[in-house]
C-alpha cells in the first residue's frame, strides 16, 4: 500500500514536535521536577521563534529566539519548584496557563502573517535510499535536530557522568546530596534544558510543520509531550517511540477525516492516552516499577536535614 | 561566628495571613500583568479600569459575572474537597465534559419528561458520571499506587475526545451542517434563570452545595477524616481509618461536584452539548481552589473574582481589542504569585549564626 | 601491628549541643590495618565522634591528625582526600541503580563519559580482592541488605579509602550476614585497611577487635586489651552506674491478663524477621517494660499489637479473645491505647489543631459523635477539661499542635491515650527527648494509670525509666525475648549485659540451627 511509506513520513513530522518538548521534559522528569507547563513553553517558544524570524529573516534565528523563550518560562518553574520548594504541580499549571494567555496576546498582529521557515533538506546519501530515503531522510532540519537527539539523550542519561548523577537526583535526592552532588544545580540545570527543548519544539510548529502563527496552535501537543515521557517509562528511546506512534495516529485520523470518516478518528485519538494510563498501571504495579516507573523523587521537592 | 540569612519555617501563621497573602497574590499577579499590556503599547491602568467596569459596572456585567462564576465554583468545590484529602484532581475538565454527557444523554433519550422530573434526572445522571471519572484514578491510585496526576490529566484528553466522538457522530445535530454540536436541548431540560440575565440556578446550587461542603469538613466526622487525612496519613492509619475507601469517596465527590458544572453549562447557558463547551473551566477551577486555601466560603468570593476576570477580559477585547488570551496570561501570573507568596506564609527570613 | 605511628589519632576532641556534652575531652588512637572497635550505649558520643572525624561536625577542642599531620576536617570532602571513608546507618546508595553505577557516582573520575564495563571490571575486581561478593550489574534494590552494605564498602574502596568507619553495621544483618561480615573486616585489615567499628554488640566486639575503646557519657571509658577482657566488664565500663533504688510495691496478686502474646512472629519492613516467636503477658495493674537497644524489634512489637502489622503465626489475645491482626479499628475499639515513637508522623499532626489531634481517636464514638456529625462544642469542654487535668497549657485549641514544645506535645499525646482509661496501653519511649520536668510528669501519669488497674507495656531504651517504672522487665534482642525478670531480682548490669546480647552466647538461635 503507498499508504503506508506516506503515513511513515507524516508521523515522523507530526511527530517530531512532540518529540522535542518530550526529551526536554524526560530531563527534567529524571531530575525529580515535574513540570506541567509544557504547552506554555511550546507556545511560547512557537511564537518567539516565529516573531524573530520573521523580523530578521532568519529561521534559526528564530529556533534561538524560540529556544532562550523556552528557557526563560522555565526558569520561572525552577525557581518556584526548586528554590521556594512550591507545589510543583501548581507551578507547572500556572506555566501552562501564563504561556498560553502570553502567547495569544502577544500573538495577536501576527496571524495571517507570513514568515519564513525551513524547507526541506535531504540528507546527502541516506535521501537517495529507496524507499526509507523518502521517509526519514527528507525532512526539515529540526526533524534531523530530534533524530540526533534522541540517542544523544540515551548516552547521556545512561553513559555519562551527569547522567548518573541526574538519575540519582531524580531518584533519591538525599543520597545524592551526601554524596556531594548539588541537587539544586542539577535540577535547575535540567528543568532549563527542557524549557530549552520544548521552545525549539514550538518553533518546528511554526517555521517548519507550517509557517505561520495560530493562535494556540500546538492544540495540546505539550500536554501530549507529557503523556509520551510516561509511555516511553522515562526512556529516550522509548519516547522517541511513542511519540512517533502518536504522530502516526494524528496523520492516520488526518487522512481518514479527508476521505470522509470522522467519527472513529476521535476514537483513535484516545488510545495515546489510554495506553498512557495502562503503560503507568503496569509500571506501578509491578515489580519493574523500578525500571519502568516514575523516578522515585518525582515532584517532590527536597530540603536538606529533612 | 558567621551570621547568614536562613529560612525558618513559621510554626502557625493565622487564617488571616494566608487570605491577606490571597489578596496580596491576586495584586502582585496583577502588576505583574501590566508589563506585558505596557509592552504592547496597552495603558494597563486603562486596561484594569475596563475590565473591572466590564466585569462588575453595571447590573448586565455583574449578571455575566455570576454566570461565569458558576462553573467556577462548582468546579472549585470539587477541586478543592480533593486537594484537601491531598489527592491532586487535575481532571475536573474532563469529569466536566462527562457531567455534561451525562446530563445531556438523559435530556436526548427522555425528551418527554416534564422538567421537574427531567432536570433532577438530568443532574443526577450527570453526578453519576462525573462520579465514576473520578472515582477511577481514586481506585488506581488505591490499588496500585498509581500517580494521580498523571491519571487524572490523560482522563481530561479522554473524556473531550469522546464529547467530540459523539457531537461529531451519533449525536450530532442533522441540522446543523456539520458543525459539532448536539439539536439544542427541549425548553423543559433548561434550567430556570432570573429574568432579563442569564444568570440560572446553578448559582444557587453552587451556593449551597459550599454551605453543604463547610458543614461537612468542619462538621463531620467524613470531613475530620478527610482534613487528616491530606494532612497526615501516617496518622489517618494510626487512628484506624480507610484511606482508600475515604479517598475514592472524596473522589467521586469531586468528580461529581465538577460534572455538574458541566451539566449546568449545559442546561443553564448553552443549551446543547458543544465541541469545546468549556474554555478551561476545569484548569481555572484549580487556580480558584488554591487562592480559596480550599475553603468553600472562600471558594465563593474567588470564583466571583475569577469569573470577572474573565468576564472583563471580554469586555476589554471589544473596548480596547485586547485579546482574550489576556486573561489567560493574568491567571497564569496569579496563580504564580500565590504559590511565591505561599513560600511566605511557611517560611520567614531569620539571622542564623553559621554551623 | 605495632607501628609506632598510628594512622589517625584524635587529641582531646570535645563536642558540646545545646544541654549536652558530645564528646568529652576524648583521645583516639588508630594504627593502619588495625580493626578498632568504639563500645558504647546510644547517646556515648560514638556516632558524634566519628561524624567529627569525618568532616560532618567541628569539635569545640581538640585536634585531629592523619598520618602525623595535622588536619583539619572542614567537610567530608576533606575526609575522603585524607583517605576516610563512612559507612553509614542510612545508607547511601540510589535503589534503582546498579551496583557498578553507585560505585561510579561514588567518585569523580576523569572526563565525561563512564564506561560500563571499566567500572563493571572495578567492581568485581574489588569485590573480589576483599571477598565483597555484589553482581555489579544487578540494581540496587534488588540485593538484600547485607549486600546492600558491601556496596557500600566497595564504594569506599574504589575511593581509596585507608580508614573505614563502619556505624553500627550489624543492626540490620541476620546473625549468619553479621558472622560473614566480621569476617570479611578481617580480608579488609589484612589488606592494609584500618576500620573503625562503631557498635554496641559485646560478642561483635570481642570477636573481631584488635583494640577497644569504650566511651560512656562522651568520654573514653577504658581502652583494654580485647584479649583478656570479658563482657561483664565491657558491659560494665558501658552503664557504668548503680542501678537506681527500686520505689516500694505493694505486693501484688496475680491479676487476670491482658494482653497476651503467644509465639508471634512478624517481619519489619525491608522483609526481614523482626519478631521471632515472641511471647509475653501483661496483667491488669501491671507495667511491663520492654528493655532492648533500638533496632531489635520494639516497633514491630508495638505495631503489631495495635494493628499496624501484621503477625505472620502466633496469636494475639486481648482480655482472651482473639484478635491476631484484627485492624486498628477494631483494637482501638477494645481499649489498645498507643503512645507511638514517631510522634510527628504517627501519634499527632503537627498542623491539624489541638483539638483536632485530640480527637484523632475518639472522634467516631459519643458524645464528641453524634450520627455523622462531630459535636465540636462537646469536644471542646471534653478537650478543655483533659488539658485542665493533665496541666497541660495551650494558647488556644485552634492553634496548630505544632507550636508547642515537644514536651507538651508528648504530654498532650499521653493524655489522649489515657484519657479513656485504656485497659491496655502501648507506649514506645514516652519520653524520649524531652526535660526532666516533662519525664517526670509522664512518669507520674503512668504509674496513676498503673494505680486505676490499666495495663501498661513500657517499651523503652532507657534502663533508668524502666527500673523506675516497670514491675516485670523482659529484654528484646534480635527479635526474640531473651529474659525476663521482675523487678526486684533485676540489676542494671544483668539488664545491661541482656541487651547487648550477652547471655544470647549461652542459647542457640533458631536461625543456626537447620537453616
Amino acid at each position: 500500500m503507498a499508504l503506508v511509506p506516506v503515513l511513515l513520513e507524516a508521523a515522523v513530522r507530526a511527530g517530531t514536535p512532540i518529540l522535542l518538548a518530550a526529551l526536554g521534559e524526560l530531563l527534567a522528569e529524571r531530575a525529580g521536577v515535574l513540570n506541567l507547563g509544557v504547552e506554555g513553553m511550546m507556545l511560547v517558544g512557537a511564537l518567539a521563534g516565529f516573531i524573530v524570524s520573521q523580523q530578521s529573516g532568519g529561521p534559526w534565528i528564530g529556533v534561538l529566539a524560540a529556544a532562550i523563550a523556552g528557557l526563560m518560562l522555565s526558569g520561572v518553574h525552577a525557581f518556584l519548584s526548586v528554590s521556594l520548594r512550591a507545589n510543583q504541580v501548581g507551578s507547572g499549571l500556572a506555566l501552562a496557563i501564563f504561556g498560553m494567555g502570553l502567547s495569544g496576546l502577544f500573538g495577536k498582529p501576527f496571524v495571517g502573517v507570513p514568515a519564513e521557515g525551513f524547507a526541506p533538506i535531504a540528507v546527502p546519501w541516506l535521501a537517495e535510499v529507496p524507499l526509507l530515503g523518502r521517509m526519514f531522510f527528507q525532512h526539515d532540519p529540526l526533524v534531523y535536530v530530534a533524530y540526533l537527539l534522541v540517542p544523544s539523550l540515551w548516552v547521556l542519561v545512561y553513559r555519562t557522568r551527569l547522567g548518573l548523577k541526574v538519575r540519582a537526583v531524580g531518584e533519591h535526592p538525599r543520597s545524592a546530596d551526601a554524596l556531594g552532588i548539588s541537587v539544586v544545580v542539577v535540577r535547575y540545570s535540567c528543568v532549563l534544558a527542557g524549557g530549552l527543548m520544548a521552545g525549539i519544539g514550538g518553533a518546528y510548529l511554526s517555521l517548519a510543520y507550517t509557517q505561520l502563527w495560530v493562535d494556540n496552535m500546538t492544540a495540546g501537543r505539550g500536554w501530549i509531550a507529557l503523556a509520551m515521557v510516561i509511555f516511553g517509562g522515562w526512556d529516550p528511546v522509548r519516547t522517541a517511540l511513542g511519540a512517533y506512534l502518536f504522530g502516526g495516529v494524528q496523520a492516520l485520523q488526518l487522512r481518514l477525516q479527508a476521505v470522509g470518516v470522522t467519527v472513529p478518528t476521535y476514537l483513535l485519538m484516545m488510545t495515546p492516552y489510554a495506553f498512557t494510563i495502562l503503560a503507568l498501571i503496569a509500571a506501578s504495579a509491578s515489580r519493574a516499577r523500578w525500571r519502568l516507573g516514575p523516578p522515585t523523587a518525582l515532584g517532590t521537592a527536597y530540603t536538606r536535614g529533612e | 561566628m558567621i551570621r547568614r540569612l536562613a529560612l525558618e519555617k513559621r510554626p502557625d501563621p493565622s487564617p488571616r495571613l494566608l487570605y491577606l497573602l490571597s489578596a496580596l497574590a491576586i495584586g502582585i499577579g496583577l502588576l505583574l500583568g501590566a508589563i506585558p499590556l505596557w509592552w504592547m503599547g496597552t495603558p494597563p491602568w486603562e486596561a484594569y479600569h475596563e475590565m473591572v467596569r466590564g466585569a462588575f459596572g453595571s447590573v448586565y456585567s455583574l449578571s455575566e459575572t455570576l454566570v461565569k462564576a458558576t462553573p467556577l465554583l462548582l468546579a472549585g468545590l470539587g477541586v478543592g474537597v480533593a486537594f484537601r484529602a491531598a489527592f491532586w484532581n487535575i481532571g475536573a475538565e474532563g469529569q466536566l465534559y462527562m457531567g455534561a454527557m451525562g446530563g445531556t444523554w438523559v435530556a436526548l433519550t427522555y425528551p418527554g419528561l416534564p422538567a421537574p422530573l427531567l432536570q433532577p434526572l438530568m443532574i443526577a445522571a450527570g453526578c453519576l458520571a462525573g462520579a465514576f471519572w473520578g472515582l477511577m484514578p481514586a481506585v488506581l491510585r488505591a490499588r496500585w499506587r498509581v500517580n494521580e496526576i498523571i491519571t487524572t490529566l490523560m482522563c481530561n484528553y479522554i473524556a473531550i475526545l469522546w464529547v467530540d466522538f459523539l457531537v461529531y457522530g451519533p449525536w450530532k445535530d442533522p441540522r446543523a451542517f456539520g458543525f459539532p454540536f448536539t439539536p439544542p436541548l427541549p425548553q423543559t431540560a433548561r434550567l430556570p434563570s432570573l429574568p432579563g440575565s442569564r444568570v440560572h440556578l446553578g448559582l444557587l446550587l453552587g451556593l449551597l452545595v459550599a454551605a453543604g461542603l463547610a458543614v461537612l469538613l468542619k462538621r463531620t466526622r467524613l470531613g475530620y477524616e478527610i482534613r487528616i487525612i491530606g494532612l497526615s496519613p501516617g496518622a489517618a492509619r494510626y487512628a484506624g481509618m480507610n484511606l482508600g475507601r475515604t479517598t475514592s469517596l472524596v473522589m467521586a465527590l469531586s468528580g461529581g461536584l465538577a460534572a455538574l458544572a458541566g451539566v449546568c453549562e449545559v442546561a443553564g447557558i448553552q443549551g446543547q452539548l458543544r465541541h469545546g463547551l468549556s474554555p478551561g473551566y476545569g484548569y481555572t477551577a484549580i487556580i480558584v481552589a488554591w487562592l480559596a486555601r480550599l475553603d468553600p466560603w472562600a471558594t465563593i468570593v474567588v470564583s466571583v473574582l475569577l469569573g470577572g476576570l474573565l468576564v472583563g477580559s471580554d469586555m476589554l477585547q471589544i473596548a480596547m481589542n485586547l485579546p482574550v488570551a489576556g486573561a489567560y496570561m493574568l491567571q497564569g501570573l496569579i496563580l504564580f504569585s500565590i504559590l511565591g507568596v505561599e513560600f511566605l506564609a511557611g517560611y520567614r527570613l531569620v539571622w542564623r549564626d553559621a554551623r | 601491628m605495632n607501628d609506632p605511628l598510628p594512622l589517625i589519632e584524635l587529641r582531646g576532641i570535645t563536642k558540646r549541643f545545646p544541654g549536652v556534652i558530645a564528646c568529652d575531652r576524648v583521645d583516639l588512637r588508630v594504627y593502619p590495618d588495625e580493626i578498632h572497635v568504639l563500645l558504647g550505649e546510644n547517646g556515648a558520643g560514638k556516632t558524634t565522634l566519628m561524624q567529627i572525624l569525618y568532616g560532618l561536625y567541628q569539635p569545640d577542642t581538640g585536634e585531629i591528625w592523619v598520618d602525623g599531620q595535622r588536619m583539619r576536617m572542614r567537610s567530608p570532602k576533606d575526609a575522603t582526600r585524607a583517605g576516610i571513608g563512612m559507612v553509614f546507618q542510612h545508607f547511601t546508595l540510589i535503589p534503582s541503580l546498579t551496583v557498578a553505577e553507585n560505585i561510579a557516582l561514588a567518585a569523580p573520575g576523569p572526563g565525561m563519559f563512564w564506561r560500563r564495563k571499566s567500572f563493571t571490571k572495578r567492581a568485581e575486581e574489588l569485590s573480589a580482592r576483599y571477598q565483597l561478593a555484589a553482581a555489579p550489574n544487578t540494581h540496587v534494590w534488588q540485593l538484600s541488605v547485607g549486600e546492600q552494605q558491601r556496596v557500600e564498602i566497595l564504594k569506599l574502596l574504589h575511593r581509596r579509602a585507608r580508614l573505614l568507619i563502619l556505624d553500627e553495621p550489624t543492626a540490620v544483618l541476620t546473625p549468619q550476614e553479621s558472622a560473614a561480615f566480621l569476617r570479611n573486616l578481617r580480608t579488609l585489615a589484612a589488606a592494609g585497611h584500618a576500620v573503625i567499628l562503631i557498635t554496641h554488640k559485646l560478642a561483635e566486639a570481642l570477636s573481631v577487635a584488635d583494640r577497644i575503646t569504650v566511651l560512656r557519657q562522651g568520654r573514653v571509658a577504658a581502652t583494654p586489651d580485647p584479649a583478656g577482657v570479658r563482657e561483664s566488664d565491657l558491659a560494665r565500663w558501658m552503664i557504668g552506674r548503680a542501678p537506681p533504688a527500686a520505689p516500694i510495691r505493694a505486693s501484688q496478686a496475680a491479676a487476670a491478663v491482658e494482653l497476651s502474646l503467644t509465639a508471634v512472629s512478624a517481619k519489619n519492613d525491608r522483609g526481614l524477621w523482626a519478631l521471632r516467636g515472641v511471647s509475653l503477658d501483661v496483667r491488669r495493674g501491671e507495667i511491663l517494660g520492654i528493655a532492648g537497644v533500638a533496632g531489635n524489634g520494639q516497633r514491630e512489637l508495638a505495631e503489631v499489637i495495635v494493628g499496624l502489622r501484621q503477625a505472620v503465626g502466633g496469636t494475639l489475645r486481648i482480655r482472651g479473645a482473639d484478635v491476631t491482626n484484627a485492624s486498628p479499628q477494631t483494637l482501638i475499639r477494645c481499649g489498645v491505647s498507643y503512645v507511638p515513637e514517631d510522634r510527628q508522623e504517627m501519634g499527632l499532626v503537627p498542623r491539624a489543631s489541638i483539638l483536632d489531634n485530640l480527637l484523632l481517636k475518639a472522634y467516631r464514638m459519643p458524645p464528641r459523635a453524634r450520627g455523622p456529625f462531630l459535636n465540636y462544642a462537646q469536644a471542646g469542654d471534653q478537650a478543655r477539661r483533659l488539658l485542665a487535668a493533665f496541666a497541660i497549657h495551650v494558647p488556644r485549641l485552634d492553634a496548630p499542635v505544632s507550636v508547642l514544645s515537644g514536651g507538651n506535645q508528648q504530654r498532650l499525646l499521653l493524655a489522649r491515650e489515657l484519657a479513656t482509661h485504656p485497659p491496655l496501653l502501648v507506649a514506645c519511649s514516652p519520653t524520649r527527648g524531652l526535660d526532666v520536668g516533662a519525664v517526670e510528669t509522664i512518669h507520674r501519669l503512668l504509674l496513676e494509670q498503673r494505680e486505676r488497674g490499666g495495663a501498661i507495656l513500657l517499651i523503652s531504651e532507657d534502663l533508668d525509666e524502666l527500673m523506675t517504672l516497670a514491675d516485670r522487665i523482659a529484654v528484646l534482642y534480635a527479635g526474640e525475648i531473651i529474659g525476663c525478670l521482675r523487678v526486684e531480682d533485676a540489676d542494671a548490669a544483668t539488664l545491661g549485659l541482656m541487651m547487648l546480647g550477652g547471655h544470647a552466647l549461652a542459647r542457640p538461635t533458631p536461625a543456626e540451627h537447620g537453616t
